[in-house]
């Protein structure tokens, strides 16, 4: 026997199979310690009479819950604003995204640092947020209201006068629609950097060639970029809408869900339900409620998107 | 057909020169091979040519008309590039409407145009077919009949063949010759590969760090390479280059021959060379060799079958050119000494 042999061993990176499972476990564990697990407890208890007092979940209700949420007012109310929500701010989203995208691939003096300013809201706490952006739309306060006034806007003979205020969410149109800008605010940064990385893997030839060929920069957006952007849209649109649509901080912070229950969310109607009132059961249900739906959504987006790459 | 005119042309990076001058007129309905490794200038030239960069310095004439700011969609300069860049989400029918489409050509002459770029390529059967689903030669065919449909007074070929495979490149190359005498349409071809320049072009520019080093037909760039470059880099293999003092003499391989008696120096030159290799080509041999007590300079002979047999590796050979067929350099500024 050679010499050299006697010192070799076979290590763990030398067998495919064992590597990969030490490099998956934390991860598969963290997965099922953290998602799955609740995610189970949840489905229980949603068929459950679970309090916060009782939180036991041997007894079974069957749908109780369910139906019981679905003829509450707040359902219908919270149901249709997270979906206004949510499809109102992906479609502001795609559109000043698909902008931000084409300006931020063009070179121009500055851009690092409107590259960088254009970052910020992703990487502001939710919290420092809400304190801007209430003061921002603060009833009594707000820098807007003062703005509006001083183009004769608002207060005595302006357009929407003599109120010298808004009252952004203290009006229900107005209350969503400021959630919506938020939300919007919120989520571009992500939404760009989703597109500017697909926008960044189309080749230069292609733009180079459209214009050759005679395109001019609507007809080379609509027609070349967009088509190229198609799959990577839709991720960036399936991430960004579940971000929003499972979001209730925004509500919480901003509006509450007031005035009434005017901008109620599912989520955060939910979260008022099963913890601040108790009643892990209906809280639970309200929860899962769309979840059959947004699976369903995921997964024909994700279908979409591979199948047209391989297009 | 157009005749395009480039006047003292400068493009600059920064501070790196990318194009230094250029001076270059084509002819009518002629192929312009532009010959130069990568870093030469040659891209950004033909880009500047159809509007992708702004020249910093000089002109670009197309039928004596400016066109130095004109964007390329107003240009009627049609471009292959060397990936074909078709759009691959559109069926190679709608690759080959997009540019009637983006410069709005009356729709009634559009099947027309078709037919015609369509049936020259002989592409009628892909007509439906996405771009993922074409070989390349194909892809060339669509590229190339996206560029001819829409009439362009000047066509930009980028390394179009280089993307090919060597068998598929040879029928591309005599194709894209039939294509460009058959149309007439004044054409630039760009390309690092000798053989394809001095193969498709009329004439071949040859260019280095920016500037031109010479223009000519293949046959004057071969038989008369206007510096030290050209003469070394033209050929396969190139110009034998020997030291000869403040002069340097230029010699191909194929005119190097055996010496015999009654070759004096009044007709050409001699030349005794020690052979250190040689090598078999079928019908001839190359043999390559030192002058003696010379290290530098290593010389290339091309000799036909029976006479390369006889040489002996080691040995001592005297080879003889007419002097027709040398060539003498200047060696301080490496110009041609006519």
């Amino acid at each position: 026997m050679k010499a050299w042999i006697r010192h070799a061993y076979v290590s763990i990176v030398d067998n495919d199979r064992r590597l990969g499972l030490a490099m998956l476990g934390p991860a598969m564990l963290y997965i099922i310690g953290f998602i799955g697990v609740p995610f189970v407890i949840a489905i229980l208890l949603s068929f459950s009479n679970a309090t916060v007092g009782d939180p036991s979940i041997h007894h079974f209700v069957g749908f109780k819950n369910y139906l019981e949420v679905i003829h509450q007012p707040q359902f219908l109310i919270g149901l249709r604003n997270s979906l206004l929500i949510t499809f109102v701010t992906l479609a502001v989203l795609l559109v000043l995204a698909t902008i931000e995208v084409e300006l931020l691939v063009r070179k121009f003096r500055f851009k690092r640092l409107v590259q960088t300013l254009l970052i910020l809201p992703w990487a502001m706490p939710v919290a420092l947020a809400a304190i801007a952006w209430l003061w921002l739309l603060d009833s009594q306060f707000s820098p807007l209201d003062w703005i509006f006034r001083q183009i004769h806007i608002l207060g005595p003979g302006g357009l929407f006068g003599p109120s010298m205020h808004f009252y952004y969410l203290g009006r229900t149109d107005l209350a969503l629609g400021s959630i919506i800008i938020v939300n919007v605010w919120r989520m571009l940064p992500l939404a760009v950097i989703i597109v500017l990385a697909g926008r960044l893997s189309i080749p230069q030839e292609l733009f180079d060639q459209a214009q050759i060929d005679g395109a001019g920069f609507f007809r080379t957006l609509f027609r070349i970029t967009i088509p190229a952007l198609k799959s990577v849209l839709v991720v960036a649109t399936l991430f960004t809408g579940l971000l929003v649509f499972g979001d209730m901080a925004l509500v919480d912070l901003l509006t509450s869900g007031g005035p009434g229950n005017s901008s109620q969310i599912l989520p955060y109607w939910a979260f008022l339900q099963g913890i601040n009132g108790g009643d892990l059961g209906a809280g639970a249900a309200v929860a899962l409620f769309l979840l059959p739906v947004l699976i369903a959504v995921a997964i024909f987006a994700l279908r979409y998107a591979y199948g047209s790459h391989e297009d | 057909m157009a005749v395009l005119k480039v006047e003292n042309l400068k493009k600059h990076y920064g501070k790196i020169q990318a194009v230094n001058g250029i001076n270059l007129e084509t002819k009518e309905g002629e192929l312009l091979a532009l010959l130069g490794a990568s870093g030469s200038g040659k891209t950004t030239l033909m880009r500047m040519i159809a509007g992708l960069e702004q020249p910093s310095e000089g002109d670009i004439l197309i039928d004596n008309v400016s066109v130095v700011g004109i964007p390329p969609r107003h240009r009627n300069v049609a471009m292959v590039f060397q990936s074909y860049a078709l759009y691959p989400h559109m069926t190679v029918r709608d690759n080959i409407t997009f540019p009637l489409k983006a410069r709005r050509i009356p729709k009634e002459s559009w099947d027309k145009r078709i037919e015609w770029a369509v049936s020259i390529l002989s592409i009628g059967k892909l007509l439906d077919r996405k771009p993922t689903k074409l070989s390349g030669g194909e892809k060339q065919r669509v590229a190339l009949a996206r560029a001819l449909v829409r009439e362009p007074e000047l066509f930009i070929f980028d390394e179009p063949l280089s993307a090919l495979d060597a068998q598929v490149r040879n029928v591309a190359r005599a194709e894209l010759r039939d294509l460009q005498k058959r149309t007439g349409i004044t054409t630039m071809y760009v390309t690092h590969d000798q053989l394809e320049a001095l193969g498709l072009g009329d004439r071949v520019v040859v260019m280095k760090d920016g500037v031109i080093r010479q223009i000519g037909t293949p046959a004057e760039l071969y038989d008369k390479p206007a510096d030290l470059f050209v003469a070394g880099f033209i050929g396969n293999p190139p110009m034998n280059l020997i030291d000869r003092g403040d002069k340097v003499l230029g010699v191909r391989a194929e005119h190097l021959m055996l010496h015999e008696k009654g070759q004096t120096s009044d007709a050409g030159i001699t030349l005794t060379l020690r052979a250190d290799q040689r090598e078999y080509l079928g019908s001839e041999w190359l043999i390559y060799g030192f002058e003696d007590n010379e290290i530098r300079g290593r010389v290339v002979v091309r000799l036909p079958q029976d006479q390369g047999e006889a040489i002996k590796t080691g040995e001592l050979s005297t080879f003889f050119a007419e002097r027709r067929h040398v060539k003498y350099f200047d060696k301080a500024s490496g110009n041609l000494i006519e």
